[in-house]
Formats: structure tokens, C-alpha cells, sequence
């Protein structure tokens, strides 16, 4: 795991579609006009039915309008067709590439004591395997004995190998990774065909897509006002006989076709399947789009401190000399202590003395003698003739210090625990000349630190209405200050995987819906049972299988990524809509008047966009239905733009751009093709 | 000038008093439905009944209870009309044929109160007291009882579908709301002028010394119930522009304001049940506001409107009472029709043609603002959800609504709901434009035959129960069709709402935070407002191009 800092959606801005794109895309969206197919979208299924019927119109009674209608109604299919197989072919060329992981290749199988030599498509669960480096291990698993660095670019695209070793939480190996150095022992826990990598490809493709929920209520809701549409048109047939203004059957579908909401019909599975497209591009697995949706509702989030919130490890923020002691003379003891320090905390007093004092890497270190840390004296150090140097925790470098005879003054007592108050760590630097008594110079304030800019998402979380909360193992004190500096709304601090799990229980109850994420086997009750639990590809397998999601790149960050993708592809989906029903009343001001001004010419009133001719009106809402449809869809892929925002603010938005530029839009767009329709003699 | 400022003055009473009164009103209701205590009087109605009125039904017990209640009821009108020259008090009137008396039934029963009849020339006093009065009451308080059941459907979680008990609401809103409310109003219309007796014809000269026999009859206590109630249903076949039923401009301005009251006063009861009175000022704001813009512009297009007559008389006075005058009738007409009453003071087939329009899209708009007592908020309800699953998507949550998610089964309820009453509406009058026996009715061709018809159809639908004249309506062809219309327009949403109860009821309850799309706030409300009109308007847009629209341009 090399992510330290947040990053930046990678690929906030998906390439715009390209010619080559909608080629490739144009087979897929040939085979999507088979009727059985459609029947999953009834706006677009009614769209088809109708445009067969006036081909067979314009077939009787042949007609430039007929046919121009005609085939307008066809590429309104079409479009919708094509957009949903765009959004797929996105996936296609990822898929391809997880696929050429799928080779079939010999394997070790260890029987008893032997191993023989297996076809890897013949392993079952449970079976055990022997991958050496240079090998791809056949098939998800965990690593029961040994330890190897694995090649996992080919499915997280991160090109730095991992370690993955048998017990704890970095035993699970995916099928198709590389081993790339050393010996390991695999237990295969998932059939061929089910694998980690089988998902992937059928996730990616979009084929085992499932509507998720607010999906399947859309359709509802959209069906509804097809049916509504499609009453007032069929009925409007007798109100025109009656009328003395009977209209030809061409003209009804074309009425009916643009009232219905095509434009988000059109588009509905394209948002679903880009939805889906924007995770697995910011290498997250949803195992369910009904998690993705979910991750839209979150009310909580549980966030770990470590590795989320703050930086990996603690780090040296500060110098504190005991009285009389100057800074430069502790500086230099806590560089001399620490060269021998390899952990990252020994590392960063390295990096604050060269910060604060200009102190570089020292080569007057001849007959140095480096004190590694050791669990027993809990110090470290370094023996230079005649001078000793040693850090460490306060209690082992004040008993070190008394038993050269010295003693720590009490303003260093007072410092220490100033600092282990404020939950910081103390680490206390000492010296001994000769064989003097040994003198305490001062104090290194270790403390965690907050990644850049995460008060500013919290904030943002905070406006959305979503609630964080800090997990950690630290005591209440430590917890609840880097809580209050990093600005979570609640931290949860000595925590066990119970109290974790008994915290989602907790909120679940009260009906909220939580979100977390992570690795460790103890950890994956508690992603079983958070609404959306996000596994850490680095983690154990038996997280990645209680999770509904599994982030590749194991940042624990993209959780907040995960929540505004949810949100994102809910707002597309009802920008749309709005914007879909928004359009009928241009449409109304075109096509009514069309109909009818030769009965009632003073309906010719209403033509308020002057359009040419009723034909050409007809022709032209028709024409805009079709197009729009082409327009929108960079949108339903890329998603609607969405900042953090209250709810009324979205709202307002969001009505402002999608329902009022959904009336004025299409008064534009109809007069312009009206305009092109009439200059190319069409009318 | 001074007939604008009239105008503004009557509306300007009616708000007030409206303002004043659904407060107190609403909070009446609000315990009447949730008090655990029961009157004595109406211990004595369970046990006839043989009901425990403690026993909370699930929602589909709720239904067969409204259902069974209505369906007897109709065959007791049914029976009352084919059989009243059997019947005492008939006043010599012929029994009702099948269809004529099929048709009454169910339109009192659903609370429309259509007439194809005359009731001085058809209806006896024991059909109008024991047969259309009792409707009159009931048929309201089965509206209001069916909207105490979704907003328990709201207010409890985590139940198993139970929404109250139908006969105790029915009883206590008949009890407790209606007859003590009816009871003073029907005495204020008699201290107005409101004849109440048990006369039959008497003959009197005229001014012009002619003779005409005029019908007495309790007009008062049946007047006040039929505006309460939102019913409509006049005592007279020239309803309340008949002078025993509304003397007088101060009757008439009483009248607007009982058949506004209860549909005003509802939002804030459904506010207090739902436990957040914000929501209840919200649903009363969005009324208002289609409300108030209708009376605006049925008034100046009676007052103003385009034409000859009206451009040089000062206004549209074919059809309208002289002693209420143009202000007053359009006040009236909006009214009765944003209301779903249904009773007039003027003739709505004589209003100008965009007012004439306004009164149709009034009902059209699915009697929603305000709407019958209960039926106008279910419906409202129903709309709300939608504009909710909108707005909802928008802000990137699931939609909810009071706390409850708005999921594929209550998106489907809801869509069912919205699509009946045009379903009803379009196929009714589509079936009467196409057959002789439909156009045989019509007065006179043209667009506005076309107005007629679709007028008696969204008066059915949506259990208006007013009639644009014109169209003669009495025959079996109608009487059958309008019937059939008023019972899918009534019974189907019921059913839907119901079902809706139950299933929010047993949903837990979302808490609200600080990402919950707040519905109380204005721009909420201009949401609603704005689906009330485009997603259930946009359904009629074809056909009122046909009719009002190429009136009104003529």
C-alpha cells in the first residue's frame, strides 16, 4: 500500500466518446434492437413497436414525411441502443485484458505428502497448491505456509509487487497474480468460474447487471407516464374525429413518441452501467449495484484512524530541551539516537532535525557503535567513543539514566506527560559522557498526523448529512484529540472488532445506514453487516467475501470517493428524468398546433416557435427526441456534476439546470432543426 | 371598478375566515381521530354494529371495511330510489329506473353527487333525508377516515400494516365533526334566508302574475352537509343558485367558505398525526397557491374575459345569478371545482371559455387542491410522494418521505393511483365522442360539445359531482358510463392509498439529518405545485386543445 495522501480521482474526466468507440459499439447496439431484449425498457419497447408500425405505414403509403418519420423513430432506437452498448464497451477492453489471465496452466497439487500434476481447471475447493516465483497462482486462495512477493497488475494495474504471507491479514492471493519471488503454499477457496477475476470481467461487462432498486422504481414511475402518454394519444383519435381534424396514424406515433420520457428511457441502463464504470475505474469492485446505491444513503461512516485518517505512523512533530539544554545540542542527540532507528518514527526525527536545524546525513560516525531498538530495553542509540546516546520510551531512558547515577529533572516529567496528555507520544533522549552520570536533554513530541484535507471532506460529509466516526485502538484521551483535529463528529476509541460491529448494529437500529472499511479477518463481521463494507484487496480473504465491495488499491479514503459515485448516479438518473418530462411542453407547442391548425386555424397562435409547416414541426420534435438522446448521453456517462452540498442546494440546482433548461431547451432545438429541415426542402 | 374590488372583498372574507378557522379546526380533527375515548352515543352505534372500536385493522381489514360499508350503502340508495312510490314522504314521485337510480347511488356514495335529475321533479323527501343526506355525511367521513389511515400509515413504524379502525373513525368524523358542524351551519342558513320544512308544492303568483308551484323541503340541514362534505349534491336541480337553497350574497359567501373549510382545516390534522405541523403548512401552502390562482382566473375571465358580451356588458352575466353577480359566481365556480363539490350558483356551461376551462383544469388536476374533505389530501399525498421520488433522486438519496423510503412497491402504488382518475377520464369521454348514444346528449357540437362531455367525465372521475349543463345526461348510456366512472375514480385510489398505509406502516423510520430533502420548505412546495400541473396537466394538454383552448382563441 504506497497511498499516503488522497489521491485525486485519477480519471475524474472519462475520455469524451470517440468515432472509433461508437463503431465498435455499433454491433452490440444492432443486436439490443431484438424485441426480447427491449422488453426490459417498456419507454423504449413502445418506441420500437411504434416505429415497426409506421414502417409498415410508410410501406401502404408511401411518403417523404412517412419515411422521414419513420426512420427518425428507428435511430431514436437506435440511439438508445447505442448508448447503453457504449457504456458496455468501456468494460470490454478491461475484461479482455483480466481474461488473458485465465490461461490454463499445470499445477502442483499436494496430495498427502506428494504433489502431483494437475490441469489447473480441475482444482476444487480446498485443494492445495505449491506456486513457485515465476508462477500464476491458479486460483483465489490463502496462503497457508510460506511467503512470496506477487505480481498483482493485472488486476489492480499497480505495477510494485505485494508480499502476501501465510496468517494474518495479507494471506489472500488472487488467481491470476504472478508469484515473483520465493515459495508458497495455496489453499484454492473459490471454484473455477466463480473466482475473483470471474467477477471482475462479468462486472466490467456489465452482463450479470441487476437493476438495482431505485432503478426498478424509476422504471416503475417511467412506465407509468408511458401508459399515461399512451392513453392521451390513442384517445385523442376520437376527440379528432369528433373534431372534423382526424390525424394519420404517422403522425399519433410520432405525437406518442415524443411525449413518452424517451430521452431517459434511452439512457436509464447507460447511467447504470457508467455508474459502475466510474468505481471499477477508481479500482473498486462493487459486488452489487445495489451497494452502490447504497453508498448514496450512508448516514455513517466508520473510518479507521490509521491509514485514513492520519498518516500510516506517528511522526516526529516537535523538540522540547529540558532547562539548559539548547535545541541544537537535543538535535543532534536525536539524530545520533536515531540513525539506528530503521521504524518510520525513527525516520521522521530525521526528517525534523533536517527541517528545523539544517542537520544532513553524518559521516563523522567513525567507530560508531548503532543500539538497534530491542523489546527489552526499549530504547535505541548509538555507543560513540566516549559518548553514549540513547531515545526511547520515557519510563526505560529515565531508568537508564538512574542507573549511571544521573536523574531526570522535573520539568522533563512535566513534559512528558503534557504531551502523553495531549495524546502525543514522549520519547525521551539522553547522554552519558564517559562513564559520567548520564543527562536527559530533552524531549521528542511523536504524534499522529492528519492527512492534508481532512477536515475540509468532513465538512463536506458534514453538509451532506453524513456522520463520521473515528475507530481506533487508542485511549479515549489520544483518541478524542486527533479526533477533534482532524474533525470527525464521533470517535469510537479502544475499540474491538465487537464494539465495532455493535456501533453498526447500533445505528442500524436507529435506521440509519453505515459504511466502513476493512482488511483483517475480525474485521469482516463488521463488513458483513455495514450496509456497504468496503474490503481492502491487501486484506484476508474472508473480508473480501463479507465486504460488498473490494477497493484494489486498499486505500481505505475511497470510501468517501464511493459514497458521491452513489450519489452521483441517482442525481444523473433523476436529472434526466426531469429534464425528459421537462421537455413535453416544447414539444406540446410544436406538434399541437401542427395537428390541428388546419381544423382550428386559430390554434396557429400557439405555433410560438414559428416552425414552417405542420410537417416540418412534426418532423422536427421528432428529429430533437432523437438527438437529445445523442447529446445527453456524454452526460449519463460522465455522471452529473455533484459537489457536496445540503439537500435544498442540490435541489435547487439541480431544477434550475435539468427542469427549466429542460422547458427552454427544447424551444431552441426544435426551432434550429425546423430551420435546417426547412432549408434542406424536407417539409 | 367596484366590481374588481367586490371580487377582491368576497375573496378576501372567505381567506380570512378560512385563515382563522382551519387552525382550531384541524387540531378538532386531529384529536377526534387520535382520542382513545369513545362518546356514549357512539358505544351505543358499535354495538349495534357489532363492532370493537378498539380493534386496529391491517390496511386490507380496513379496506373490505370501507368497501363492504359502501357497497351497502349503495344498494340502500339503490333500493330507496327504485322503490319510493312505495315509500312514505314520496311526494308523489315515480320510482327511479335502473340505470337513473344506479347512477345516484353510486354518486352519493362516492361523495360526487352527480345528478342527471331534477331533485324537485324526481327525488322524494325520504330519498333525499334517510337516502341522500345519510350519503352526504357518510360518504365524507369515509374520505376523511381513509386519510387518517394513511397518515397512521406515516406516523407508526416497524407495525404489521395496521392503520386504525375504520368504523371508529367513520363513526366519530360523523359524529363528532360533522353533524355538530352541519347542525350549526344549517342553522345559519336559515337565520340567511335557507327555507328548512316539510312542505310540499305550494302555489305562488309571480311579480309577473303568473302562478308557479314551488317545493319546500329541510333544504337548510341537507345545504350545510352538501357544502361540509364537499358532496354538492342540491335539494333544487338549479342547486345553490336556486333561491331556497342560497337567498343571498351572505348565504353564498357562507356557502364558499363551508365547502372550503374542512379541506383547508385537514393539513394541519395531517400535520399534528404525521408529528411535524411544518408538513401540514407545506401541503396548506401548495393548495393555496393552485387555489388562489384558479379563483384569480376564473374571476377575471368573468369579469374580463375575451368575447364581445363580456368586453361590453362589464362581464359575463348569461347563466349567473344577478343577486351574486359575476365575482361572487367565479369565487363559487373555482371553488366547487378545485373542491371536487361540485354544487354551483351559476350554470358552468355559461362561463366564459378560458373560465369554463379553468373550472374543467380544476378538476382535472385531480381534486387535489384542496380537494373533497380527505380524498383532496390522499390525493395530494399521492402527488407528493412523486415530486418526492424526483427530488429525491436529485439530491442523491433514496426518496423518502416523513421518514419513510420510497421504494419500488410504494413507487408502484402511487403511479397506479395517479394513472386512474386520467384513465377514467380520457376513456369515458373518448367512448362518448365515438357512439350516437354519447353525441345524442349534446346540447349543441363543436368544441364546446367536446367541453361538455369531458366535463361530465372529469366530473365523474374525480367525484366533482358538478355539471357543465348543456349536456343532457339522464339517459341509461350516460348514467351508466358516469356511474362506472365515479366508482373506479372513487374506489381504485382508495384501495392504492390504502395499500400505501399499510406498507409505510410497517416500514421503520428513517431519521431525519441534515441529508434528508427537507418538504416543508418553499421550494418543496413550488416542486409540488409544479408536478401537480405538468405531470397530471400534461395528460389532458391534446384534449383541451380540442376544446377550451380553441374556445377560448375563437
Amino acid at each position: 500500500m504506497s497511498t499516503t495522501v488522497l489521491p485525486k480521482p485519477p480519471t475524474a474526466a472519462p475520455p469524451a466518446i470517440s468515432p472509433r468507440q461508437l463503431s465498435a459499439a455499433l454491433p452490440g447496439a444492432l443486436r439490443g434492437l431484438d424485441p426480447r431484449r427491449l422488453r426490459d425498457s417498456p419507454v423504449m419497447f413502445v418506441v420500437e413497436v411504434g416505429a415497426a408500425f409506421t414502417t409498415v405505414l410508410a410501406i401502404l403509403e408511401p411518403s417523404a414525411f412517412a419515411w422521414s418519420i419513420t426512420v427518425w423513430l428507428w435511430l431514436t432506437v437506435v440511439f438508445a441502443t447505442l448508448a447503453e452498448s457504449v457504456a458496455e464497451g468501456r468494460g470490454k477492453a478491461q475484461a479482455a485484458s483480466l481474461r488473458a489471465t485465465q490461461r490454463e496452466t499445470t499445477e502442483r497439487k499436494v496430495v498427502g505428502a506428494d504433489t502431483t500434476e494437475v490441469p489447473s481447471s480441475s482444482l476444487r475447493v480446498g485443494d492445495v497448491v505449491v506456486v513457485v516465483a515465476g508462477e500464476t497462482i491458479p486460483g483465489d486462495g490463502d496462503v497457508i505456509e510460506g511467503v512470496a512477493s506477487v505480481d498483482e497488475s493485472a488486476i489492480t494495474g499497480e505495477s510494485a509487487p505485494v508480499i502476501r504471507e501465510s496468517g494474518g491479514d495479507r494471506s489472500a492471493v488472487t488467481g491470476g497474480t504472478v508469484v515473483l519471488s520465493d515459495r508458497i503454499v495455496v489453499r484454492i477457496t473459490a471454484p473455477a468460474g466463480h473466482t475473483f477475476v470471474d467477477r471482475m470481467i462479468a462486472l466490467v461487462e456489465g452482463s450479470e447487471r441487476q437493476k438495482t432498486p431505485n432503478e426498478v422504481a424509476l422504471n416503475v414511475l417511467l412506465t407509468t407516464l408511458t401508459i399515461v402518454f399512451l392513453l392521451a394519444v390513442v384517445t385523442l383519435q376520437p376527440f379528432a374525429v369528433y373534431s372534423g381534424a382526424p390525424q394519420t396514424l404517422v403522425v399519433l406515433v410520432a405525437l406518442l413518441v415524443c411525449l413518452i420520457p424517451t430521452t431517459i428511457g434511452a439512457l436509464l441502463s447507460a447511467i447504470g452501467i457508467a455508474g459502475m464504470d466510474r468505481l471499477v475505474r477508481r479500482n473498486v469492485l462493487a459486488m452489487s449495484g445495489r451497494a452502490v446505491e447504497a453508498a448514496g444513503d450512508v448516514d455513517v461512516l466508520l473510518l479507521d484512524k490509521t491509514g485514513t485518517i492520519t498518516l500510516g505512523n506517528r511522526q516526529a512533530a516537535d523538540l522540547l530541551p529540558a532547562a539548559g539544554i539548547a535545541p541544537e545540542a537535543l538535535a543532534d542527540a536525536a539524530q545520533l539516537s536515531s540513525m539506528a532507528d530503521e521504524t518510520p518514527e525513527g525516520r521522521s526525527v530525521l526528517v525534523l532535525v533536517k527541517e528545523r536545524f539544517g542537520l544532513r546525513e553524518r559521516h563523522d560516525l567513525a567507530g560508531a557503535e548503532l543500539v538497534p531498538f530491542a523489546a527489552r530495553t526499549r530504547m535505541s542509540g548509538v555507543d560513540l567513543p566516549g559518548r553514549r546516546v540513547r531515545k526511547g520510551a520515557a519510563a526505560a531512558v529515565t531508568e537508564w539514566v538512574r542507573s549511571t547515577g544521573g536523574h531526570a529533572s522535573d520539568d522533563v516529567a512535566a513534559t512528558v506527560d503534557a504531551i502523553s496528555a495531549s495524546g502525543g507520544t514522549p520519547l525521551v533522549v539522553a547522554e552519558q559522557h564517559a562513564d559520567g552520570p548520564a543527562r536527559v536533554l530533552g524531549v521528542i513530541h511523536l504524534k499522529d498526523v492528519v492527512k492534508d484535507g481532512m477536515r475540509e471532506r468532513f465538512d463536506a460529509l458534514r453538509a451532506m448529512g453524513i456522520r463520521t466516526v473515528m475507530v481506533t485502538g487508542d485511549n479515549p484521551l489520544t483518541a478524542k484529540a486527533i479526533g477533534d483535529e482532524a474533525g470527525v463528529d464521533d470517535v469510537l476509541a479502544e475499540a474491538t472488532p465487537e464494539d465495532k460491529l455493535a456501533l453498526i448494529r447500533r445505528e442500524q437500529e436507529g435506521g440509519r445506514l453505515v459504511a466502513m472499511a476493512g482488511d483483517g479477518t475480525n474485521d469482516a463481521p463488521a463488513l458483513a453487516q455495514a450496509d456497504v463494507g468496503v474490503a481492502m484487496n491487501t486484506g484476508t480473504s474472508a473480508a473480501k467475501e463479507a465486504g460488498n465491495m473490494v477497493d484494489l488499491d486498499s486505500n481505505p479514503t475511497k470510501l468517501l470517493e464511493i459514497v458521491e459515485i452513489g450519489k452521483q448516479l441517482l442525481i444523473t438518473r433523476g436529472a434526466l428524468t426531469t429534464f425528459s418530462v421537462a421537455n413535453d411542453v416544447a414539444k406540446y407547442f410544436a406538434i399541437l398546433p401542427a395537428m390541428f391548425v388546419v381544423a382550428f386555424p386559430q390554434l396557429g397562435v400557439l405555433n410560438v416557435m414559428h416552425l414552417t409547416s405542420p410537417q416540418s414541426a412534426i418532423l422536427s420534435a421528432v428529429v430533437f427526441n432523437a438527438l437529445v438522446i445523442v447529446a445527453l448521453l456524454p452526460l449519463a456517462l460522465r455522471g452529473v456534476r455533484y459537489t457536496p452540498a445540503s439537500a435544498s442546494a442540490l435541489l435547487r440546482r439541480n431544477l434550475l439546470v435539468y427542469g427549466l433548461g429542460g422547458i427552454i431547451a427544447p424551444f431552441l432545438g426544435i426551432k434550429l432543426i425546423d430551420l435546417l429541415v426547412t432549408a434542406l426542402g424536407m417539409s | 371598478m367596484s366590481t374588481t374590488w367586490t371580487a377582491v372583498g368576497q375573496i378576501a372574507i372567505v381567506v380570512l375566515v378560512l385563515a382563522v378557522a382551519h387552525r382550531p379546526l384541524g387540531d378538532y380533527l386531529f384529536r377526534t381521530l387520535t382520542s382513545p375515548r369513545h362518546l356514549a352515543v357512539e358505544r351505543l352505534g358499535y354495538r349495534v354494529m357489532r363492532v370493537d372500536p378498539d380493534a386496529e385493522q391491517r390496511w386490507s381489514t380496513y379496506l373490505l371495511s370501507v368497501l363492504g360499508f359502501s357497497l351497502a350503502s349503495v344498494l340502500v340508495l339503490f333500493g330507496l330510489g327504485r322503490l319510493q312510490d312505495r315509500l312514505p314522504l314520496d311526494l308523489g314521485m315515480a320510482p327511479l329506473d335502473p340505470a337513473g337510480a344506479w347512477n345516484t347511488a353510486v354518486s352519493f356514495v362516492t361523495n360526487t353527487n352527480w345528478q342527471w335529475y331534477s331533485g324537485e321533479a324526481a327525488a322524494g323527501h325520504l330519498f333525499q333525508m334517510a337516502g341522500l343526506a345519510v350519503q352526504n355525511f357518510v360518504s365524507a367521513a369515509v374520505g376523511i377516515a381513509v386519510l387518517a389511515a394513511l397518515a397512521r400509515g406515516f406516523a407508526r413504524h416497524g407495525t404489521d400494516s395496521r392503520v386504525g379502525n375504520f368504523w371508529a373513525d367513520l363513526v366519530r368524523v360523523t359524529v363528532r365533526v360533522l353533524l355538530p358542524l352541519a347542525f350549526v351551519a344549517a342553522l345559519a342558513l336559515v337565520a340567511g334566508g335557507v327555507i328548512q320544512n316539510l312542505g310540499a308544492h305550494t302555489e305562488i303568483t309571480t311579480l309577473a302574475g303568473g302562478t308557479q308551484s314551488a317545493l319546500g323541503g329541510p333544504v337548510a340541514s341537507q345545504e350545510a352537509i352538501k357544502e361540509l362534505g364537499t358532496n354538492g349534491g342540491g335539494f333544487f336541480n338549479a342547486n345553490s343558485a336556486h333561491p331556497f337553497e342560497n337567498p343571498t350574497p351572505w348565504t353564498n359567501a357562507l356557502e364558499v367558505v363551508l365547502l372550503l373549510l374542512l379541506p383547508f382545516s385537514l393539513p394541519r390534522t395531517f400535520g399534528r398525526m404525521v408529528g411535524d405541523r411544518r408538513q401540514g403548512w407545506a401541503i396548506l401552502a401548495a393548495m393555496s397557491t393552485l387555489w388562489v390562482a384558479a379563483v384569480g382566473l376564473l374571476t377575471w375571465a368573468e369579469l374580463a374575459g375575451p368575447g364581445l358580451v363580456p368586453g361590453t356588458a362589464g362581464g359575463a352575466m348569461e347563466g349567473k345569478e344577478v343577486r351574486f353577480g359575476e365575482a361572487a359566481s367565479a369565487l363559487f365556480a373555482a371553488s366547487t371545482t378545485m373542491t371536487s363539490t361540485g354544487a354551483v350558483n351559476s350554470m358552468h356551461d355559461s362561463l366564459t371559455a378560458p373560465g369554463g376551462g379553468v373550472a374543467l383544469v380544476g378538476m382535472l388536476l385531480g381534486e387535489v387542491s384542496p380537494g373533497g374533505v380527505g380524498s383532496g389530501l390522499y390525493g395530494m399525498v399521492v402527488l407528493i410522494v412523486v415530486a418526492v421520488f424526483l427530488a429525491g433522486l436529485m439530491v442523491g438519496r433514496t426518496p423518502e418521505y416523513l421518514g419513510k423510503k420510497i421504494g419500488r412497491q410504494e413507487i408502484t402504488l402511487v403511479a397506479l393511483s395517479v394513472l386512474t382518475m386520467p384513465a377514467v377520464v380520457l376513456v369515458g369521454s373518448a367512448i362518448a365522442v365515438s357512439v350516437p348514444a354519447g353525441l345524442a346528449g349534446q346540447l349543441q357540437g363543436g368544441p364546446h360539445g367536446l367541453s361538455e362531455i369531458l366535463y361530465a367525465f372529469a366530473s365523474a372521475g374525480n367525484n366533482n359531482g358538478s355539471a357543465f349543463a348543456g349536456l343532457t345526461a339522464g339517459t341509461p348510456f350516460y348514467n351508466t358510463l358516469l356511474g362506472l366512472a365515479m366508482l373506479v375514480g372513487r374506489f381504485v385510489p382508495i384501495a392504492l392509498v390504502l395499500a400505501l398505509a399499510g406498507l409505510l406502516a410497517s416500514q421503520r423510520k428513517v431519521p431525519e439529518g441534515a441529508g434528508t430533502l427537507p418538504t416543508h420548505t418553499p421550494l418543496f412546495v413550488g416542486l409540488l405545485v409544479t408536478v401537480t400541473l405538468v405531470v397530471v396537466g400534461l395528460t389532458f394538454v391534446p384534449v383541451l386543445s380540442l376544446g377550451p383552448v380553441v374556445e377560448s382563441l375563437s
